[in-house]
């Protein structure tokens, strides 16, 4: 490998994917209180994240080393692989924590496969649409993409990971980019919103409201001699609306159990209840909130140290940051995300090929959907789904999986920039 | 690379920059502009604790202590952090039945404390806590914890020391937050009385805990942490062996003993018998002394030094005596025949056998009931007031100068006013205005209505070894009496002395001339008091010196009989050892502590002086 090559690497997210993982090292170290225990010890959480950080650097040059085109070429036995690995997982995984994402073999927790299954899914993703001729306008490929998608999606699902699962479906931003109709963005928000709207106000309340808001556009239509099919057009929305939002009345009172609803009632602020299930995201917003402008400073935070948070080295990790460095730490991962992510999505774009590309905008969709679902549910946005802060969360797997996803899309856009 | 749909490439920077630009809002929210969060912080981690100061100490007058701290034991149980443990043992080691450990985790359970930790048992002995201590692994959930308790350094003075207790609602509702459950409070006596100058003030330390509640560090490096006043020793007037020994001579007697040193108010002795050693009700035996205790049926929880109320009987003569010289009614030279008795048409009120036409000093000497029946008569139905009421009223005001028909406040609680009827009191039994000396002649002699406590008779008797004033009566010196009032009888002083002559012949000739002392001149007064239901009452009132007194005291023998039999050699006893530090009567001494009122028949034969 020649200096060309190296000096073809984007440094600038090289940068921030260091400074991201040492500043989340940093963090772990201090909420799971353990000063006077060196950085370096394997005993603890920090110590053992600062030895996968060196086995992903380990591996992110690897990955440099090896043919751009390889992962091109084993874009599908990749996919195939971790696939197969999704099914052992779900036969053999023990239960930890309600979820069986771990594959255990011989004893050996090797890895939670499904963090793996993302790069893979990307990967096959990139290539399914750099094929020959292959427009996301037609439905055949549609519906090749959903499954690429689908598949992992389902058997983490399985795995009753239902955070992890719903990662995958991110990638209908890279779709989006690709061609797939806009619909297929705000449909979602919109039947969310409904969703949201229903449970705050009550089936029944909705779909009066929808009904009436049908009278007010006959009626409108007929005061300004407006097209009548403009008014059937809304009026169809609205009845779809009214069919959808008792469905989610149905699903969310006979479907989800009753933990789950309590979730959401947490979450949209039906419940307040501080003790019970509200108590993880009001303990996160008092440990944020109370960090003021420049926090209480590294390892003085009150709420980290006595532990007023759970899973705070893990899914609540921005609690720390929140605390103990305030509004300039809090302000400085999201500006560095943010940074990242457009950095991304602009190299993305000047790719010659399509499977950087989509490669590219696969990377985009599922950090990002990390980044802001992790960031919105500490916050209060968003319920408790449990997904890792990317870099950041305790978790070698998930730390390793990231990097990779990173690292192949860095390599593919120097490599392929040194081959042509 | 252009494609058809390189223009969507700017939507999604848009939705990636807009939805950080959400999260840096909420963050600007939650971080710079609620407040809330940063409140609900410091509740979260920082606890307060309570850090209560060493109880101030209790001394006598002359320095020695009746009240120190000792660390007691507790064991504590926090519910939720009990494993299972073998009862047995616990049992074994706390000296308990194993019914009380579902007992205990029923209650705290009831009472909803699950993670609080509780006192379950108090004052564990210091090799139950060692037993303990040595095997505290196999019972998790299980802690002693070291207190300030109280001991008591003589076993007297039960009544007026009084005892600690735990707060109960009433207490933590009145206090404006200053106590909380399990704390100790003063139930009775000084500690009762003077609680919140024992007591010093409570402190808080400030310290940072987890959502468990277990401690990491102070606060703030205890910067709000608000140090803890220790609380005020007292010094009480209580002479400690005078008291002791008072307590002695009534061993086996129902009765009680006053004393107080007249020209201040200090309270000498206050004994009320029984008695019981107050260490009995501390800690863990209160709980099984306390029924036994209160179930005496000579009620020993009973302070009837300043509770119990009897007719003073001739211990009121004295007074008699003076209110009439003030009104005139009598000089020192009046004279009243006597032939067993008073006897007016329609009403006779017996005497005893004494020469005929007694003086003044020669009736009180000689106690005889018609000398005062007469004089009260000529005194309330004298012709300068308008009626048999305004005399009467003058009377009474007279008696209410000497403290009688109302509280002295003493400093301590559960005091009686006793009882002296009001004109009004009459004028509902015999109408108004239908009322004459003759119906009420008995109070003449301290009989019928009228009830005095025995502080209240002591009182009366300081009035006159002072020759006509009291300083309120009290029990403490130090911190200084605040508000001490001075009263001053309507009673001119050239009047005292004739009275006080007859008090000393009651020594030197008359009614106690058994309980002479060489070098001290003493002047009493004895006192049968009528009791209805049995035996009468034995009453007697003394002070000593004659010429500034440093002692009065009145001593009643709940059916002693004659005033001179019990109470006045008790008095006498109480004098010489408080004045000359010994008792060398010892015959005397040994009389009264051999005799005993309440276990066994009166067996003894020594002639008994006579009176009424
Ligand atoms: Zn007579």
């Amino acid at each position: 490998m020649s200096n060309k090559f190296w000096r073809h690497v984007d440094w600038p997210s090289v940068l921030v994917y260091v400074a991201l993982s040492v500043f989340g090292i940093m963090n772990i170290y201090s909420a799971e209180q353990a000063e006077g225990t060196s950085i370096l010890s394997g005993s603890i959480n920090a110590g053992q994240q600062l030895r996968w950080l060196a086995v992903s650097l380990v591996v992110a040059v690897l990955i440099m080393l090896v043919d751009a085109r390889f992962f091109i070429t084993f874009g599908y036995y990749l996919y195939a692989l971790a696939m197969l690995a999704l099914v052992v997982t779900l036969l053999t995984a023990p239960e930890i924590k309600g979820a069986r994402s771990w594959l255990v073999l011989g004893g050996i927790k090797i890895g939670q496969t499904s963090e793996f299954a993302k790069f893979a899914a990307v990967l096959a993703l990139a290539k399914f649409l750099d094929g020959y001729n292959i427009r996301l306008t037609q439905t055949k490929t549609k519906l090749v993409a959903a499954a690429l998608v689908f598949l992992p999606a389902a058997l983490v699902l399985l795995q009753n990971d239902t955070g992890t699962a719903i990662v995958f479906f991110s990638l209908a931003l890279a779709l989006y980019r690709e061609g797939l109709p806009g619909f297929f963005i705000w449909l979602p928000a919109l039947l969310g919103g409904v969703f949201i709207a229903v449970l705050l106000v009550g089936f029944v309340n909705f779909a009066i409201v929808l009904v009436l808001l049908i009278a007010v556009v006959w009626m409108l239509a007929s005061l300004f001699k407006l097209e009548r099919r403009l008014a059937w057009a809304a009026s169809l929305a609205l009845l779809v609306s009214i069919g959808f939002s008792y469905g989610v009345d149905y699903a969310f009172y006979q479907v989800l159990k009753p933990h789950q609803q309590t979730r959401i009632n947490v979450l949209i602020g039906l419940e307040d209840d501080i003790k019970g299930a509200g108590y993880n995201v009001h303990q996160s917003l008092v440990t944020i909130g109370s960090g003021g402008f420049d926090g209480k400073g590294y390892l003085q935070g009150t709420q980290t140290r006595g532990s007023f948070v759970p899973e705070q080295t893990t899914d609540f990790i921005f609690c720390t940051v929140g605390e103990e460095f305030g509004l300039l730490g809090t302000g400085a991962v999201v500006i560095l995300f943010c940074f990242l992510l457009v950095r991304i999505i602009l190299v993305a774009e000047k790719q010659k090929s399509t499977f950087v590309r989509v490669y590219g905008y696969g990377l985009v969709s599922i950090l990002f959907f990390h980044f802001f679902l992790n960031i919105a549910m500490t916050l209060g946005l968003f319920p408790v789904i449990g997904i890792p802060l990317p870099f950041f969360s305790y978790g070698g797997s998930s730390l390793l999986g990231f990097t990779i996803l990173l690292f192949i899309f860095l390599k593919l856009d120097a490599g392929l920039k040194y081959y042509f | 690379m252009k494609d058809r749909f390189d223009n969507r490439f700017r939507n999604v920077v848009v939705i990636v920059t807009v939805l950080s630009a959400i999260l840096l809002f909420r963050l600007f929210y939650i971080q710079l502009v609620a407040q809330q969060y940063k409140q609900f912080a410091e509740e979260n981690t920082r606890s307060r604790k309570t850090v209560l100061p060493a109880r101030g100490l209790i001394y006598d007058r002359n320095g020695k202590r009746l009240v120190t701290n000792e660390t007691v034991y507790d064991l504590i149980a926090v519910l939720k952090q009990i494993e299972p443990f073998d009862t047995h043992k616990l049992a074994e080691i706390l000296g308990l039945d194993t019914s009380f450990f579902s007992a205990m985790c029923q209650k705290l359970a009831d009472e909803k404390r699950y993670y609080t930790p509780t006192v379950v048992l108090r004052e564990l002995g210091n090799d139950v806590v060692a037993r303990f201590q040595e095997q505290k692994f196999n019972f998790r959930g299980f802690s002693v914890k070291a207190r300030i308790g109280r001991r008591f350094d003589a076993p007297v003075a039960a009544h007026l020391l009084g005892y600690l207790g735990e707060v109960d609602e009433s207490d933590i509702a009145s206090s404006d937050g200053y106590y909380e459950l399990q704390h100790f409070i003063g139930k009775s006596g000084l500690e009762k009385q003077y609680e919140t100058v024992l007591r010093g003030e409570k402190g808080y330390e400030y310290k940072v805990v987890d959502k468990f509640n277990r401690e990491i560090g102070s606060y703030a490096n205890g910067q709000f942490d608000i140090q803890a006043k220790a609380g005020t020793d007292l010094v009480s007037t209580i002479d400690l062996e005078l008291q002791a020994y008072g307590e002695l001579l009534m061993q086996n007697k129902i009765g009680a003993i006053v004393a107080i040193e007249p020209s201040t108010g200090e309270v000498l002795a206050l004994v009320s018998s029984p008695s019981f050693d107050p260490s009995l009700l501390v800690g863990r035996k209160r709980s099984h002394n306390y029924p036994v205790i209160a179930a005496d049926p000579n009620k020993p929880l009973y302070n009837r030094a300043i509770t119990g109320a009897y007719p003073p009987g001739s211990t009121f003569k004295p007074i008699m005596a003076l209110i009439a010289l003030q009104e005139g009614t009598i000089v020192p030279t009046t004279t009243f025949s006597c032939h067993m008795g008073f006897t007016i048409p329609g009403l006779h009120v017996g005497c005893h056998d004494h020469p005929n036409n007694l003086d003044l000093v020669q009736s009180i000497s000689q106690s005889c009931n018609a000398y005062y029946c007469h004089s009260f008569r000529n005194t309330i139905d004298h012709s300068k007031f308008a009626n048999t009421e305004a005399g009467y009223r003058a009377w009474y005001d007279h008696l209410t100068r000497f403290g009688l028909g109302g509280l002295l406040h003493l400093d301590i609680p559960n005091e009686s006013g006793g009882v002296l009827p009001t004109a009004e009191k009459f004028d509902n039994i015999y109408g108004k205005g239908r009322w004459r000396s003759s119906y009420i002649i008995s109070l003449a002699i301290g009989q019928a209505e009228i009830n005095l406590t025995p502080l209240q008779m002591a009182n009366m008797m300081a009035v006159v070894a002072n020759r006509g004033y009291y300083y309120d009566p009290h029990l403490v010196r130090s911190p200084m009496p605040q508000g001490l009032g001075l009263h001053h009888t309507a009673i001119d002083k050239r009047h005292f002395e004739p009275v006080i002559e007859g008090l000393a012949q009651v020594f030197l000739s008359g009614t106690a001339r058994w309980y002479q002392l060489p070098d001290i001149a003493q002047c009493g007064k004895t006192g049968t008091a009528e009791n209805p239901h049995g035996e009468d009452h034995s009453n007697f009132i003394a002070f000593a010196p004659r010429d500034n007194p440093k002692i009065a005291i009145a001593v009643v023998v709940e059916n002693g009989g004659f005033g001179a039999t019990w109470a006045a050699p008790i008095a006498s006893l109480m004098i010489e050892k408080y004045l000359t530090g010994q008792v060398a009567r010892a015959h005397a001494e040994k009389r009264i502590l051999e005799k005993d009122f309440i276990h066994l028949p009166d067996t003894l034969t020594i002639p008994t002086p006579h009176e009424q």
